[in-house]
């Protein structure tokens, strides 16, 4: 398939990168970017090109999600690499990270090379594996990251699961430093959290939820951020989700720990009010924690503690979900949420557009070494268009992933994409 | 459905429930309460006569589904039944055999498939009333969802203070124990402080849920303090494998420091009332001493309240049914 060339004109270009919010116009060719320029249109257009007038709409780069679990292999009811690289592309999304959780465990380099040749075949989204840190996520014994970077995993991780002993977490994270592989760690306290399934609280207690304080996250995440210090590996902190924590790793990086953090688009924007009646769909792990803790997360996106937001697109068929709260499967899909949800942040003012969308584009880009993310002559020509306002109600029916456990089903947001393009393909398209 | 038969009669026509399901004390209303309580004290008359059958739900199907193993509640809820004129089944499905969930929603919809009137819910977790109730088409009475509720329990302990002290508005009552896993508790605060009651929970701090002193109530962690001068003390039930979770060191350490006896006992109200939902750790929670001392227990009350409470709630349901 080639990639044809594209002019969009009238555009709001967004790049984080050359920190660019205004009015513009950008031309696409054979993959790439080949022009951009402040001015609305272009003089003269090559020929055979063609014009996408965005009526002011916002031109951005492609976004990048970190954070993205499939059911393949092994899972497959739950979700596909094409289901999600559909629900991907309909949400803006032009690179996925997807998680070693699957069956089997992505700890040896063939279950990398799989990943990736299906991807290709499916010629939708970038799709980037990342590999277990141990064998069978266990958190014993190192999985083989070098042959797995070799074979093409962005970083590594046990995914949801704590690496628990501190000497293997020790070891993991001096050798990935000689690989020059960042280590991504779920900071939680697994004896403080076992059996728990909301965070503790006043409203926990009268649910009569299991449920463990949030400072299980501030206790692993102070150990994981002595650890990155002594062994000066790239830490690659996983949904961070609290307030205490956020505290840890303001004081962590005012110490020069080489240290990166996301959190989750569903903490930015739910609180433990969210499950009301046991509604499960918005049982996540990390749980939902106080407003407290939204706000501080919110205000630590603001000012750039927290680098990157991810989706935590979490597939789980009705079988999971469909169960007494503290038995049915954590996780929301958000895929195509992701922009929409996140625009609500620049709809009430909080941050600016630039940032926001640096948070989903530029900054993970750069955090695997992706040559995307940027509105730039000569990068990939990976691209959202997105119309800012055009309001949206949320229909988890309707969404593309094949597992329609969505926090935001139900939920009014305003951003539609209009065009989604991958290597200048375009991928999505609004009808 | 509504014309009465000769017979045994209820002293108060039973009044429609204002909700298809009765899941949860905050569901209820003062009035309602009330109205519950004055059709119990009906049915207490009517249960300590020989000829105790009414046909207020006769015709009506009721399941007692019950995933968690009970004696009382699911005989309680029998009898009320029964007592009515219900055709009563029960139901024990094993958590074990199929995963925990799936036996939930599906058994729920293959019993709803057989059109009953009503179903009798317990579970394990917290929420499963709840859950069930959006599933089926009858109507669902939690009889116990995790650490939730036991909404039908709070009612009789309210039915069985109304009685002993003739009113539960004033009265100041220590709920002692594991309040953290209990159910009972959380049903408790919620129904007498509705009615008025000053409720204190007490208990060590690794048995009480987090937040619990903005629940309305006082909370103690220390039993002598806690109950001076308190006219009713609700001892609650310890599981005996919470030695295991590190929550308390043993039983004789319980028992010494959570345990009622007539020593701390002396330190409650001259009047003071004992209760206990039941089963009972006798040397655990509960000294057998005060447990069978029938001028301070309430126990044998508390059960006889529980079918004339449990008739009251099936009557205001099925009335509600009649209407619809």
């Amino acid at each position: 398939m080639t990639a044809p060339t594209i002019a969009f004109i009238n555009a709001r270009l967004v790049d984080p990168a050359s920190h660019y919010d205004g009015p513009g116009a950008l031309i696409t060719s054979q993959g790439l970017i080949a022009e951009v320029t402040h001015e609305v249109g272009f003089a003269d257009l090559p020929p055979d090109v063609r014009l996408v007038d965005c009526n002011g709409a916002m031109l951005a780069p492609g976004l990048v999600d970190l954070r993205v679990k499939t059911g393949e292999p092994g899972n497959e009811p739950k979700e596909t690499l094409k289901s999600a690289c559909l629900a991907a592309a309909a949400g803006g999304v032009t690179s996925i990270v997807v998680q070693p959780d699957t069956l089997p465990v992505a700890d040896d380099p063939s279950v990398i090379d799989f990943v990736m040749r299906r991807a290709r075949d499916i010629g939708l989204v970038h799709v980037y594996p990342a590999g277990a840190a141990t064998k069978g996520l266990e958190g014993k014994a190192m999985a083989e990251i070098g042959l797995m970077h070799d074979a093409g995993c962005v970083y590594v991780t046990d995914v949801d699961r704590p690496i628990v002993d501190s000497k293997v977490m020790r070891r993991l994270l001096a050798y990935a430093h000689g690989l020059d592989l960042m280590v991504a760690h779920r900071p939680v306290d697994p004896w403080l959290t076992e059996g728990a399934a909301a965070t503790e609280s006043e409203f926990a207690g009268r649910m009569g939820l299991p449920a463990a304080p949030a400072i299980a996250e501030q206790i692993m995440l102070e150990r994981d951020l002595a650890l990155a210090g002594l062994t000066g590996a790239r830490l690659l902190v996983d949904q961070i989700s609290c307030a205490p924590a956020l505290e840890t790793l303001a004081r962590a990086r005012a110490g020069g720990v080489n240290v990166l953090a996301t959190c989750s688009i569903n903490h930015l924007t739910f609180n433990e009010l969210d499950i009301g009646d046991y509604r499960t769909f918005w049982k996540l792990d990390p749980p939902l924690r106080s407003e407290d803790d939204r706000q501080a997360l919110i205000e630590a996106v603001a000012s750039g503690l927290v680098d990157i937001i991810v989706s935590a697109h979490c597939p789980a068929p009705p079988e999971d979900k469909r169960l007494p709260f503290e038995e049915a499967a954590p996780g929301s899909v958000g895929l195509e949420t992701l922009l929409p949800a996140l625009l609500t942040l620049h709809h009430e003012g909080r941050i600016p557009l630039l940032d926001l969308i640096g948070k989903v584009t530029l900054a993970p880009a750069e955090a695997i070494g992706l040559p995307s993310g940027r509105l730039a002559v000569g990068a990939p020509a990976d691209l959202v268009l997105c119309d800012l306002d055009a309001p949206r109600l949320i229909n988890a029916e309707e969404l593309a992933s094949k597992s329609k456990n969505s926090a935001f089903d139900g939920r009014r947001l305003q951003g539609q994409v209009r065009l989604t393009l991958v290597d200048g393909r375009v991928v999505y398209e609004a009808s | 459905m509504t014309e009465s038969a000769p017979g045994p009669q209820a002293s108060k026509e039973p009044f429609p429930f204002p909700r298809r399901h009765f899941l949860s004390v905050a569901d209820l209303d003062p009035p309602d309460v009330v109205a519950l309580l004055d059709l119990a004290d009906g049915f207490v008359s009517l249960n300590r006569q020989k000829a105790k059958k009414l046909d207020l739900l006769k015709g009506r199907t009721l399941i007692n589904l019950f995933f968690e193993a009970s004696t009382r509640t699911q005989s309680s809820f029998e009898l009320a039944g029964k007592r009515l004129g219900a055709d009563v089944v029960n139901m024990s499905p094993r958590a074990s055999s199929v995963a925990k969930g799936e036996t939930l929603i599906d058994t729920a919809v293959t019993l709803n498939a057989m059109q009953p009137d009503i179903l009798v819910v317990r579970h394990g977790a917290s929420g499963a009333a709840s859950l069930l109730s959006q599933k089926v088409s009858c109507s669902v009475i939690n009889a116990g969802d995790g650490r939730h509720e036991h909404p039908s329990q709070a009612l009789l302990d309210a039915l069985t203070l109304r009685r002993a002290f003739g009113r539960v508005d004033g009265l100041t009552v220590a709920i002692c124990g594991d309040v953290l896993h209990s159910r009972v508790a959380r049903s408790n605060v919620g129904l007498l402080t509705m009615l008025g009651a000053r409720v204190r929970l007490v208990g060590p701090p690794t048995l009480m849920p987090s937040g619990a002193e903005r629940w309305g109530v006082e909370v103690f962690h220390n039993l002598k303090e806690g109950i001076a001068g308190a006219d009713v003390v609700m001892m609650l039930r310890l599981q005996l494998e919470r030695m295991q979770g590190a929550f308390v060191p043993s039983m004789r350490e319980y028992f010494r420091l959570w345990g009622l006896d007539r020593e701390k006992l002396a330190r409650a109200s001259p009047r003071v009332r004992v209760m206990h939902p039941g089963p009972m750790n006798r040397g655990v929670e509960i000294d057998s001493d005060i447990a069978d001392d029938l001028s301070l227990s309430l126990i044998q009350d508390q059960v006889e309240m529980g079918v004339a409470a449990r008739m009251a709630i099936l009557a205001a349901m099925a009335a509600r049914l009649d209407n619809d």
